[in-house]
């Protein structure tokens, strides 16, 4: 019997929304009753919580390892307090076959952190076969998603739902609509006409929404829409939501974080999909969060090289890395008065596992050790050349950020140890 | 002095004062080259990079006469034709260029933004000859030269922009450059070529001709793309002619000495009335290409001035 005993700690229990001073007790990879321990971890008052669990890491492989490895994500996941990644299957080639799924999960075992995998809703994300949701559910996928190619065949999405809900598989919406948001690369309004840029109106999403909603609710599919940035979304999700369909709904960090006035002059690690939005529409997914509306953070971890970002705005590649400062972002949340820790956390780590049908996300006796210590308050200001991600490009360079990760635990297993790392 | 820029981005980051300075120079230059004095000294020794990654005639020659006029040694790059098509990156196109030390480069790229990104990464003074929708500086410069000398003031004026907004460089630096001078700006188009919450700018918005000319000191005419034209944006040409295209009729509705301006090239019978263009007691149309070259005299003049006092 192998036990170790996390003393002192400021425990964050997502699950009963409470927090307390005091010790737990892990034996053989998993939260304990309390008891002897060989080991003694003392964390001096600071926060221990469940692990963050990531839905939508983009991890370039198969095709694009000299953007992210499996190595390099599960890396800068461990610094980041990430214990579970969810990979998107936007890859080269797609996730849509069982054999490529499985090829994916041999090259997994390299991260230090859990590795879960989706698969395409359709062939090549192309939105036109549905893939073999059976055999990719046999195969490991935890959920099904296009990502960011919507599905535009409304048919042929609500026959993937039909299908998606016989088998019990989640699928997961980018809510957009095609046509309006085509060739926009930021919000449209005031800055964006000053800017001359193309951008897309928050109606965009909240057609997709919409759309999606009412399919979810004609299908009985267990759905997810990966990112609600806008207040324009929230009644119909609230409406959703309280006709009890099986929906929930999760958005980035960066939305909660940044506007669209971030992108000043044309910075292009500030271009991500959908578009940062405006303040109002940032505070109102903040309350949506708060309020339960708004049900997961994720990072939307998105690597991209210096290449595809050095480039003027239109052209460069979407998408910003965000393993590593998710939880030091979200804590702006907490520092601000918009939520509390048990509350940030049940977005962070318990409702995204709960989803997902994964263990985790609680500090309850029995459940696995994943874990982070975190200092909530520790100042630091972010060197973008210090990441652990092969990419580089987050919008927080130069940012002072509060909340630092001082070690992760995966099942039991210390994947992160900062003092260590800068003794 | 106080033009105190290194490069010529955009009007926006432009102070009122400085653009008269930068006016009361272009005057400077349009009267000695009127009096036939066409071989200045300002430039000397500097060398002119012209970058166009877009198609531009007239801008183009504009920028090379002032150029030459004033004793640069001026060098064109149609970089439609080269490196673009090898795959080289903005950047790398500059770095390539920056090593062969220019003075001053101008330059025009069909993408928003990217001559600020451009101009992050060379050491020469960089002029903005139109960048996406985003802004045109040179010619909303000239524009309120035009204005300047046919109205006497800059201040106080109704001007009138018409025409497809929403893909415009030269509305949103006129707008914003009239606006800094304290005129009345009021933008008419269908609402489709209208950018979003445009309002919030500082100007008035219609879709009425006739109330959009009402009282107008200046009408400035856009020219249309014909890609837009063709039912994605209005619903065909002659609608718009009959909506929005500038004829005596219409411009009844404007102040009896109001001017009319189009930045070119024009499409006759289209957003303007060929006779209406033509008209020497209206349009300015020709005056406007002339004052073009002795805005960027003086914007290449200043730059250089805050070069040499850098160096």
């Amino acid at each position: 019997m192998d036990a170790t005993l996390f003393t002192d700690a400021r425990l964050i229990d997502p699950v009963s929304g409470t927090e307390r001073r005091g010790d737990l007790r892990v034996v053989d990879g998993r939260i304990a009753e309390p008891g002897p321990a060989a080991t003694r971890i003392d964390c001096r008052g600071r926060c221990l919580a469940p692990g963050i669990v990531d839905i939508g890491v983009k991890v370039g492989e198969p095709g694009e390892r000299h953007k992210e490895s499996f190595r390099t994500a599960g890396e800068a996941a461990a610094r980041g307090g990430v214990t579970t990644i969810i990979v998107r299957p936007d890859t080269i080639p797609v996730i849509d076959a069982p054999e490529l799924l499985e090829q994916a999960r041999g090259r997994a075992a390299e991260a230090r952190v859990r590795v879960r995998h989706m698969a395409a809703l359709t062939r090549g994300r192309a939105g036109r076969e549905m893939v073999e949701i059976g055999f990719l559910r046999d195969a490991g996928a935890v959920a099904f998603t296009d990502g960011t190619h919507v599905v535009r065949d409304t048919r042929i999405l609500s026959r993937c739902l039909t299908y998606a809900r016989s088998l019990g598989a989640l699928v997961i919406g980018h809510p957009q609509d095609p046509g309006l948001s085509a060739g926009a690369v930021i919000t449209s309004g005031k800055f964006a006409s000053l800017r001359g840029l193309p951008g897309v109106s928050p109606l965009a999403e909240r057609l997709g929404v919409e759309r999606d909603l009412a399919l979810a609710g004609a299908t009985g599919v267990a759905y997810h829409l990966d990112q609600i940035t806008c207040a324009a979304s929230l009644p119909a999700l609230r409406r959703a939501k309280a006709e009890g369909l099986d929906v929930t709904a999760g958005t980035s960090i960066h939305h909660l974080t940044l506007n669209v006035l971030d992108v000043a002059d044309y910075r292009t690690f500030f271009k991500v999909t959908p578009p940062l939005r405006e303040e109002a529409d940032r505070l109102a997914t903040v309350e949506a969060l708060a309020d339960g509306t708004i049900d997961v953070i994720s990072s939307m971890h998105t690597p991209q090289d210096e290449e595809s970002k050095r480039l003027p705005f239109e052209e460069a590649a979407p998408g910003a890395v965000g393993l590593e400062t998710l939880l030091p972002a979200a804590m702006r949340l907490v520092h601000s008065g918009h939520l509390d820790l048990p509350t940030l956390w049940r977005a962070l780590s318990l409702n995204p596992a709960r989803r997902l049908g994964l263990e985790g996300g609680t500090l309850d006796v029995g459940a696995p050790a994943d874990l982070v210590l975190f200092d909530p308050d520790a100042p630091f200001v972010l060197d973008r050349w210090k990441l652990a991600s092969k990419s580089k490009n987050t919008p927080f360079d130069g940012a002072r950020m509060e909340g630092r990760v001082i070690g992760t635990w995966v099942g039991g297993m210390r994947v992160w140890d900062r003092e260590a790392a800068h003794a | 002095m106080t033009f105190r820029h290194r490069h010529l981005l955009g009007i926006e980051p432009l102070h009122p004062a400085e653009i008269t300075e930068l006016l009361d120079l272009a005057q400077h230059y349009a009267e000695a080259t009127r009096r036939g004095e066409k071989h200045g000294t300002a430039l000397e020794g500097l060398t002119q990079v012209n970058m166009f990654f877009e198609n531009s005639t007239r801008t183009q020659a504009s920028f090379e006469i002032a150029g030459k006029r004033l004793g640069a040694d001026v060098m064109n790059m149609a970089m439609q034709a080269s490196s673009l098509k090898k795959g080289e990156t903005l950047i790398d196109t500059a770095l390539t260029l920056n090593a062969m030390r220019p003075d001053l480069l101008v330059v025009r790229h069909p993408h928003s933004g990217a001559v600020n990104l451009l101009a992050e990464k060379v050491n020469c003074a960089v002029l903005n000859a139109g960048d996406g929708r985003h802004e045109h500086p040179t010619q909303a410069l000239l524009d309120a030269l035009t204005i300047r000398r046919a109205k006497g003031r800059l201040h106080r004026l109704t001007v009138v922009i018409c025409g497809d907004i929403a893909h415009s460089r030269v509305a949103r630096s006129n707008l914003i450059l009239l606006g800094k001078m304290e005129n009345r700006v009021r933008l008419v188009g269908p609402p489709t070529l209208m950018p979003a919450e445009v309002a919030e700018l500082g100007v008035e918005v219609t879709d009425d001709m006739a109330e959009g000319l009402r009282d107008a000191d200046v009408v400035m005419m856009l020219r249309l793309q014909k890609e837009r034209m063709d039912g994605a944006f209005i619903p065909s040409e002659r609608e718009y002619y009959h909506r929005f295209g500038l004829d005596a009729e219409k411009l009844r509705h404007a102040r009896p000495d109001a001017i009319v301006m189009h930045p070119g090239p024009m499409n006759r019978g289209v957003e303007i009335d060929g006779t209406l263009a033509d008209d020497i007691n209206r349009s300015v149309i020709q005056e406007q290409v002339e004052m073009g070259v002795a805005v960027r005299m003086a914007a290449m003049d200043l730059l250089a001035r805050n070069l040499r006092a850098d160096a």
